[in-house]
Formats: C-alpha cells, sequence, structure tokens
C-alpha cells in the first residue's frame, strides 16, 4: 500500500523520474485540451449544434453563473482560470471509475502545486483591480492591528486548500484499498461511487474557495454583497 | 519496554485517538450547521441557492479538521519519522 501515487515510479533515468502523478496529470491534461479543441473545431452559431458543442457551452454558462453568484463583478475575467481549476479536480476525481488509474490529485505535490496558483493569482487580480497601493492597504483592513493576522490567514488557507484537497483524495483511495484487503465484493464498489460524489464536491469547493478569495481581494469600493431578489 | 516498543505502541494509539475524536468533533459540528440549514430552506425556499451553496462552503471548511486529523493518523501509520529513525539505527547496528 502507498501513501500518494508519487511513490509508483514507471521509469527513471538519473535524477529524472517519471512517477504515477506526473504520467496522469499529463494524461488528463492532454484530455481536457485536445478534447475541447476538437469540438471547439467546428462551432456553429444556429439552431443545429453538436452534442459536444452543447455540453460545452452547458458547462462554461454553468461555471460562470456560479462564479458571479459568488459576488465577482465580471465572472467572464476569472473564468479562464477557475474554470480551469475546476474542470481539472472534477476530470481527476471522475476518472477514478476507470481500473489502474490512480488520482494525480491524492498526491500532495499537485494539490500544493494548485493551491500555489490560487496563492499567487490572488495578489495578481487583486492589484490588476484596486492598484498595488489599494491592494497593499487592504492587509491593514479594518485596522493596522489585523495585519499579521491577515498574513498568517494568506498562508494557512493555502495550506488548507492543498492538504484539504489531498486529504480528501488521498482517504477516498486509501479506504477502498483497505476494504479490498477485508470484504472484497461489494463495499469497496459503493465507496467508489462515493468517492465520486466526494471528489466533485471537491472540484466544486476549491474552484469556490478559490473565488471567494478573489471576491475579497478585489473588493471595490462600492460594491455590496449581491441579493437574489425575493420574488413573492 | 525498549523504546522501539514504546514508540510503536504510542503511535498506535495516538492515531487511533486522533481518528476517533477527529471524527467524532467535526461530526457534531456538521450536523449542526446541516440542521440551521435545514430550518433555514424550510423558512426561506426561496433563498435555497444561496443556502446550499454557503453550507457547502461551510461544510468544507469543517471537515478539513477531521481530514487534518486524518492525515495525522495516517502519517503516523504509514510514514512515521520516529519510526523509520528507530528502524535505520536498528538496522545500521
Amino acid at each position: 500500500m502507498h501513501l500518494s501515487p508519487d511513490q509508483v515510479v514507471y521509469w527513471h533515468y538519473g535524477a529524472f523520474k517519471l512517477n504515477a502523478t506526473i504520467a496522469f496529470t499529463w494524461a488528463l491534461m492532454l484530455v481536457l485540451v485536445i478534447g475541447s479543441k476538437l469540438i471547439t473545431r467546428k462551432l456553429s452559431v444556429e439552431l443545429h449544434r453538436s452534442r459536444w458543442q452543447n455540453l460545452l457551452e452547458i458547462v462554461v454558462t454553468g461555471i460562470e453563473k456560479q462564479i458571479g453568484e459568488v459576488g465577482l463583478r465580471h465572472p467572464e475575467k476569472y473564468l479562464g482560470f477557475l474554470g480551469t481549476l475546476f474542470l481539472f479536480i472534477a476530470l481527476a476525481s471522475v476518472c477514478i471509475v476507470i481500473p489502474g488509474y490512480e488520482p494525480p490529485t491524492a498526491s500532495l505535490s499537485t494539490t500544493a502545486a494548485l493551491a500555489l496558483c490560487v496563492f499567487v493569482a490572488v495578489p495578481l487580480f487583486g492589484i490588476e483591480d484596486q492598484g498595488f497601493g489599494g491592494y497593499l492597504k487592504s492587509y491593514a483592513q479594518p485596522t493596522v492591528i489585523m495585519l499579521p493576522f491577515n498574513i498568517i490567514s494568506e498562508l494557512s488557507r493555502t495550506l488548507a486548500l492543498a492538504v484539504r484537497l489531498f486529504g480528501n483524495m488521498m482517504s477516498g483511495a486509501m479506504i477502498v484499498a483497505i476494504l479490498l484487503t477485508i470484504t472484497p465484493f461489494i463495499f469497496p464498489i459503493v465507496m467508489t461511487a462515493l468517492g465520486l460524489l466526494t471528489g466533485m464536491v471537491q472540484a466544486y469547493i476549491f474552484s469556490i474557495l478559490a473565488a471567494v478569495y478573489i471576491a475579497a481581494a478585489t473588493r471595490t469600493r462600492e460594491s455590496a454583497p449581491i441579493v437574489e431578489p425575493i420574488t413573492k | 519496554m525498549d523504546s522501539m516498543t514504546l514508540i510503536a505502541v504510542a503511535s498506535i494509539v495516538t492515531a487511533g485517538l486522533t481518528t476517533g475524536i477527529g471524527c467524532m468533533m467535526p461530526a457534531l459540528g456538521e450536523g449542526r450547521s446541516v440542521a440551521s440549514a435545514l430550518a433555514a430552506l424550510a423558512q426561506q425556499p426561496d433563498a435555497s441557492a444561496t443556502i446550499t451553496r454557503t453550507l457547502f462552503v461551510g461544510l468544507a471548511m469543517i471537515e478539513s479538521t477531521a481530514i487534518y486529523c486524518f492525515v495525522v493518523s495516517m502519517i503516523l501509520i504509514f510514514a512515521n519519522p520516529f519510526w523509520s529513525h528507530v528502524i535505520t539505527q536498528a538496522v545500521g547496528k
């Protein structure tokens, strides 16, 4: 039993190692890139569309709507970053139905890289929105006393993002491996089905939290939380 | 008891306690939050989208504490630094 797919090494030459994490990450990236390239090769604006185009449109507009509901004012600006995070993590966890596959997100290296992307992207979006000084000033909100706590929270939430995703995906794989040795017939399937659900929830949580952090960094002067009008 | 047995006993007992307590407390917290979210949904079905999204984010936050406990107990069982230190010493002897 191994703790992470990092320990499955397929091929190594000197210091360079090709482990399961790298292999499956690249496989997922190829599936995503080539798949969307093939689908968007012949787009149509007429009434008749291909099924795959409909699928992509549903996914993209759904993500955009979710980002908008968090309170970001121009969802299409953040769609590339947040949508990529969501699609990668979701595909990584949906593919666990394929035998022999190990989710690359069950390795702390992958999740730390994803969390570092968020850690870098949040200040960039914040500086782009309110300028360098304005963004730095947001660390001293509401008072200067909060400055160290704001910096600590910046670091600790990055750690939490990484460890949360890693722990959830690793625990799914680990529970199935342990159950296989105890009750090898029905229960591993049930836990794999549960793992599909938690994987989707974790993908949703990861991208929603990234959106919330970006929304907090780009909180502009007059913005108020968007309250949906109550119809009745 | 020599130090090897002591480390093994301490690691196993701590791993069990960590997962046990670390499942119990977040479960209580999640139960409370789901209960109040259900009450809020029953009172305001119109705001269900907002309530559900906030509930999911909050649940993930609470559950991550349980996940931390799980990761710590996994480290204690499968990747224990003290244990591997003792093993390398025993092999070197």
